[in-house]
């Protein structure tokens, strides 16, 4: 294996930290822990409010669309800044599955009139493929018997807040379905702030978009390849906020993190952040380019993010000590997000299988 | 005032030098002096020394002109402590004489240097260092043992840091020198080590004659000189693009790829792991290069060593194991001295053993984790029981 010439720009541009800042600024004021979890345990798990202020207010939920379609004609990159911020925040808003994972079913399928709606904010997408299948892997399917559409779809990540859902079919097409036509129930999720809902289809009727497979692989792996950065948002909270902590509480008269045992943990964390930020970067410029090299681009960033993001959360229940247990203290919507994540769109062993064949380093037969 | 070159200009001197001494018709060594004296060894050192005051990052381009030319290089790998580390610290600390006479012999290769910091009973606590320079009149006496000396039995010179003042604090009484390894009090002993060479040496010292001349910076300075020589050990480190697959990892996947027969599931879930993990540090290096060049040097390069120590030991392992029967041989316990250090020659099982050192040699990983603790990351410094006691004093 020799690299290819094309090395993503891994770094942030001046617009991007700006971006960054912007984001930042609006969720400081907008999202705060106390409200998230407050939240959770209501019937609107999902922001609205805010989603209103990213999508409607800084059009960010068109960073992936084409101007001419009503999108910002911005790239992979900028939608990877913006996640990272989210993930930071445990933001309750449907951006990634909307924003990036629907709009690029829609993108595959050229539908331009919805394409518009979901980036302009006017409306929320979802793909109705349960949040842990992987590119590659299999999904269900619901019934097409002339033109209306039967079946139960489980695992459907933002569903509850979607106006409209993307469903395979068993003919091969993807349809749009209206949310009014379905029945959409909330699942009790591990994932507090990305809800799932089984959507139970009953003779819906559907407009075809589509072929399904391109569209739903496109989709899932810019979700795989963009999450990372979500997880390196959360994996800089869970740093951060529990750095901060430890040189704050003093326990034999001497502030906690001073203990060598825990700087080392917390050294190692920043050593598994910094390569995160490589990884992530290095895929959402592979996807913002269309490299050759995405797919495998993806799957490394996958293979990794997972277990740093869930070892980030898990050191930061566990170095807050007590109050790390707490439903109030926010450590534990990351520990919940950053888990189902590393199941979302594939788990990090999924993506290993699959650099196994893009690698050409096969497993013994 | 003279204009910094910039890259046409560099171009420009370097096709002169060229046609001036052209590769093909010149000695090597009389390249390299010409090369010196052109400014064209390292572009950002000043005129004069080798160098024409320009940025740093444009020395590539007169490297690429070079080797189109196939010009010879200074074989940097057999010099590296002496480019690396005796150089910076001589430019930043020296005489004008003490530049004159060192930097050119030291960039051609025809002096070799080696350091003479790490003592038995000084490694991580490097400050508290025994090793003792007493003054007598023009010169200072030297008397001590260094370890772990790669190159002393090539050496010409030595970087050396001695404790001059034994009454104040540790870092307090060190001052620096240029030793003479040809000096008869010098005498280097091979350190034999578990693969079986011995890359290292121990050097003696038994009074030893160093002309204060050969100081290198104020007496009782010496742990902020020897800062210059560490810190830019860890510059050099950084910076270089690998390719995919262009480390310790490249030897176990081409096994992998050529022997189906030596494959478990076990053993290729694991390999699977190190190359994910392997491609992300590599990524890592390459954003640090790119931050390098657009002048944003962040604090990441501080993580590099540790993980590639890390990497290296646990690939290598891998790569034994997957050997098997052939994993239980060795290739070759012969005592030899190399030249030159290679961490991915030879078999497995010297890469295995090898790497053990990667978490030992220049700042072992527990003390970096401190270190990025500390630095990075804003953690209280360890307890220092030893700040205000005198080097006399100490618990040893």
């Amino acid at each position: 294996m020799s690299s290819t010439s094309t090395q993503p720009d891994l770094l942030y541009t001046e617009e991007e930290e700006a971006l960054r800042a912007a984001v930042r600024g609006l969720l400081a004021d907008h999202c705060d822990a106390a409200g998230v979890i407050a939240r959770t345990e209501t019937d609107t798990p999902h922001d609205m409010s805010l989603w209103k202020v990213l999508s409607d207010g800084m059009g960010l939920a068109g960073l992936l669309v084409p101007e001419e379609l009503g999108g910002q004609g911005a790239s992979h990159r900028e939608a990877a800044v913006v996640l990272e911020e989210l993930g930071r925040s445990v933001a309750p808003v449907p951006y990634l599955t909307s924003a990036v994972v629907a709009t690029e079913a829609l993108l595959a399928c050229g539908t331009e009139d919805l394409i518009t709606e979901l980036a302009g904010g006017r409306a929320i997408g979802a793909l109705a493929v349960a949040l842990n299948v992987a590119t590659g892997g299999a999904y269900r399917l619901v019934r097409q018997e002339n033109g209306a559409l039967h079946g139960e779809l489980t695992a459907v990540a933002d569903a509850a807040c979607a106006d409209v859902l993307l469903v395979p079919a068993d003919d091969g097409g993807l349809y749009a379905v209206d949310a009014s036509a379905v029945t959409v129930t909330p699942q009790v999720s591990l994932d507090l702030t990305r809800p799932l809902a089984k959507v139970s289809l009953d003779g819906a009727p559907g407009r075809l978009l589509g072929d399904a497979e391109p569209a739903v692989q496109r989709a899932l792996r810019a979700g795989a390849g963009l999450l990372a950065s979500e997880q390196l948002g959360l994996t800089d909270w869970c740093l951060t906020e529990t750095v901060r902590h430890l040189k704050d509480r003093k326990q034999f008269n001497r502030p906690v993190g001073g203990f060598q045992a825990l700087k080392h943990r917390l050294a190692q964390l920043w050593l598994e952040s910094v390569n995160l930020r490589a990884a992530a970067r290095n895929a959402a410029g592979a996807l913002a380019t269309g490299s050759g090299d995405t797919d495998l681009a993806v799957a490394v960033a996958q293979a990794y993010a997972a277990p740093v993001a869930v070892h980030a959360a898990e050191e930061a229940v566990q170095l807050h000590g007590g109050i790390g247990m707490t439903w109030e203290h926010p450590a534990h919507l990351y520990l919940k997000r950053a888990k189902a994540d590393a199941i979302a769109y594939g788990t990090a062993g999924g993506h290993r299988e699959a650099l196994a064949g893009l690698v050409d380093l096969p497993a013994p037969s | 005032m003279t204009v910094t070159p910039d890259a046409a200009e560099l171009r420009r001197r370097t096709q002169e030098l060229l046609a001036a001494h052209p590769p093909a018709d010149t000695g090597r060594l009389d390249f390299l002096k010409a090369r010196f004296d052109a400014g064209l060894a390292w572009v950002h050192y000043p005129e004069g020394l080798g160098g024409l005051g320009a940025p740093r990052s444009l020395q590539a381009v007169v490297d690429a002109e070079l080797e189109a030319a196939d010009a010879p290089d200074n074989d940097p790998r057999r010099i590296g402590i002496g480019l690396g580390m005796a150089a910076p610290t001589i430019l930043g600390f020296g005489t004008e004489e003490q530049k004159k006479r060192f930097l050119r012999p030291l960039w051609t290769g025809e002096e070799v240097w080696c350091q003479l910091f790490s003592e038995p009973g000084a490694g991580s606590d490097l400050a508290a260092l025994g090793t003792r320079a007493v003054r007598d009149g023009d010169d200072w006496v030297v008397n001590g043992q260094k370890v772990w000396t790669s190159s002393a039995h090539l050496a010409r010179w030595a970087i050396l840091i001695a404790r001059t003042d034994p009454e104040v604090p540790k870092h307090r009484g060190i001052t620096y020198f240029v030793c003479d390894m040809t000096d008869p009090g010098v005498e280097v002993r091979p350190l034999r080590q578990i693969t079986g060479e011995a890359e290292f040496n121990e050097v003696f010292l038994t009074d030893v004659r160093i002309p204060d001349a050969h100081r290198l910076g104020e007496i009782g300075d010496g742990w902020r000189v020897a800062q210059t020589t560490l810190m830019n050990e860890r510059v050099s480190i950084g910076g270089m693009r690998i390719p995919r697959e262009g480390g310790m990892i490249g030897p176990v996947a081409k096994t992998w790829r050529e022997r189906p027969e030596l494959r478990t599931h076990d053993l290729h879930q694991r390999l699977l792991k190190l190359w994910v993990e392997a491609e992300v540090a590599r990524l890592t290096g390459e954003r640090l290069r790119q931050q390098l060049v657009a002048g944003q040097p962040g604090p990441e390069g501080s993580g590099m060593k540790l993980a590639f120590a890390r990497l290296n030991q646990e690939i290598s392992g891998l790569e034994v194991e997957l050997r098997g029967e052939e994993g239980l041989s060795y290739d070759d316990w012969t005592m030899r001295r190399p030249e030159l250090v290679d961490f991915t020659g030879r078999d497995a099982g010297y890469r295995y053993l090898r790497s053990k050192g990667n978490s030992i040699e220049g700042g072992t990983s527990e003390v970096l984790l401190n270190i990025v603790a500390e630095r990075v990351l804003g953690l209280p410094a360890e307890p220092r029981t030893d700040k205000d006691v005198a080097w006399k004093d100490l618990a040893r």
